[in-house]
């Protein structure tokens, strides 16, 4: 087991917590520094959305909070513990649905359950039963009943991503990575899906962070909105988001709703036009 | 007619017209049976001589499948092995691309140095030929393997091998099936090599005989035998790869909006 790094200890609040976090890539003349020295810290059960120009480490981030990569400098605390020295079972979705096509969508979203534990030493004996039902209400919850059986490739885009957003949650995870999940689908489906995923969030409560370009769609899901710059990239502000839930689409043509995606973008904007000469 | 139904007539109908018009040319320009014997002459002697044929043509597919099973369990083995990182594809690439380059002809003296005249040699050498398409495509499935589905295992914490059970395999499946239908002419052509070379039974010892006693249409009948045995085995593996890896060869009609 890691010992943790000498006179960093975790909050006792916070679910993640990055403390002091670098991240480089590369080595030599090729060195990016992807991650300039970051503090984050998510409370359980909370959303929180990081929202950035391209290339300013959200999906650093990301990987650091899941033991993907680990931190040049510094220490990430999942669950009280160094992050790798606990296993916190976790949830992730990217923009591509990453299903695997030789599998129908009820084994597709039934994969967490035969790898994590506890759930993998009672998958021989349950998949055909408890488990399987587990997956086919979930699929029905994001408007796929009738589809576990079909093959991800006969399937549009938005269906596809749905099922991967059951597949991010079936095992129940405490922490639930979405690394732009819904960047590849047309506006209406997207919007259809914040409203799925907000419905996923109420009723489970894991502690979700989204990474996103997408600003509307920071402001309608996430409790608290983290505006990174690249370049190195860093938090540069935190906003709390007040709406009450259930959020609608209409909220989104809210003076309040517009104002605040309005300053998010003028923060995102700001520094670029200040680089450039 | 549908497309695939017209060219599958097309298919049947110039493989009958290539067999009628050699028959016809040699008719037509008396070309002796010692030079080119006309197809008929060769179906019949096929028929008059089957007995004696048979147990070389039985000696020949056995030997065949026998390399061709060893092919397999070798080249999933060093598949595995070279595509298990993208570390050792690198590495061995060079080697490999070496090894395959070399005319396998010229390794059978060498099998019959070591083990001698007869089966063994056959065997090995249809082993040799056909287990490189299979390390090559096993090893090209596994290292291909997209990051974000590994990633997606990585963060549930999956072990390696649950990863190569349930990504890597599974992945790999259609490019192995597809060099298996290589791979089983290649263990044929590698059998009757050696066969012509150094043994003393297969369809390749008797085209050897045949032909040192002129006896050409019972050349020819042996060679009708191989490529009848050869399209065979190529049917039969074409079938279990599309009844295996279905997924890979989807249809676009399948799809919906």
């Amino acid at each position: 087991m890691l010992a943790p790094a000498s006179g960093s200890r975790a909050h006792a609040d916070a679910f993640v917590e990055l403390q002091k976090v670098t991240h480089t890539y590369g080595r030599g003349d090729k060195e990016v520094r992807a991650l300039e020295s970051t503090d984050l810290r998510i409370e359980k059960g909370d959303f929180i959305a990081l929202v950035g120009p391209s290339g300013c480490g959200k999906s650093t981030i990301l990987k650091l909070v899941t033991g993907l990569i680990n931190a040049s400098s510094g220490v990430v605390f999942v669950a009280g513990r160094e992050v790798t020295a606990e296993p916190v079972r976790v949830g992730m979705a990217f923009q591509n649905p990453t299903l695997l096509p030789w599998l129908t969508l009820r084994d597709n979203v039934m994969l967490p359950l035969k790898i994590v534990a506890p759930f993998r030493q009672e998958y021989r004996a349950k998949r055909r039963s408890e488990f399987r039902d587990r997956v086919d209400a979930l699929l029905a919850q994001v408007g796929l009943a009738g589809f576990a059986d079909k093959y991800p490739w006969q399937l549009s885009g938005g269906m596809m991503q749905r099922a991967s957003l059951c597949r991010a949650l079936v095992h129940e995870p405490q922490l639930l990575m979405l690394d732009e999940p819904f960047g590849a689908l047309d506006q209406f489906t997207r919007e259809e899906l914040w409203g799925i995923m907000q419905e996923l969030w109420m009723t489970r409560r894991p502690t979700v962070l989204l990474v996103t370009h997408d600003l509307k769609e920071a402001a309608y899901l996430a409790n608290r909105i983290c505006v990174m710059q690249a370049r190195p990239g860093r938090i540069i502000q935190e906003s709390v988001v007040g709406f009450a839930r259930p959020r609608t689409i209409a909220l989104s043509y809210d003076p309040e709703f517009v104002t605040l995606t309005q300053r998010l973008r003028e923060l995102i904007m700001r520094p670029a036009k200040e680089t450039v000469q | 007619m549908n497309p695939q139904l017209r060219r599958r007539f097309a298919s049947a109908a110039l493989i009958i017209g290539f067999f009628v018009a050699w028959e016809l040319l040699c008719v037509a320009f008396g070309i002796k049976d010692i030079v080119l014997p006309r197809p008929s002459q060769i179906v019949v002697t096929l028929a008059q001589r089957m007995p004696a044929i048979w147990p070389h043509a039985l000696q020949t597919l056995y030997t065949t499948l026998v390399g061709f099973a060893l092919g397999i369990l070798a080249g999933v083995f060093l598949g595995a092995l070279v595509g298990s990182s993208k570390l050792a594809y690198d590495v061995a690439y060079p080697l490999l691309v070496g090894f395959s380059s070399i005319p396998k002809v010229a390794v059978v003296p060498i099998f019959v140095l070591w083990f001698g005249a007869g089966t063994i040699p056959a065997v090995l050498t249809a082993m040799i030929l056909c287990v490189f398409p299979i390390v090559v495509n096993v090893a090209t499935g596994l290292a291909t393997t997209e990051p974000e589905l590994e990633d997606v295992m990585r963060a549930l914490k999956a072990s390696k091998f649950d990863i190569l059970s349930n990504v890597g395999l599974p992945r790999t499946m259609p490019y192995f099936f597809a060099s298996l239908k290589v791979a089983v002419t290649q263990a044929f052509v590698g059998t009757v090599i050696a066969e012509t070379v150094a043994s003393n039974r297969g369809i390749g010892n008797l085209m050897m005989i045949a032909s040192s006693s002129f006896d050409v249409p019972l050349v020819f009948a042996g060679l009708l035998i191989l490529a009848v045995l050869g399209v065979a085995l190529y049917v039969v593996f074409s079938f279990i790869e599309v009844r295996v890896t279905g997924w890979a060869h989807r249809k676009d009609e399948f799809a919906m909006g």
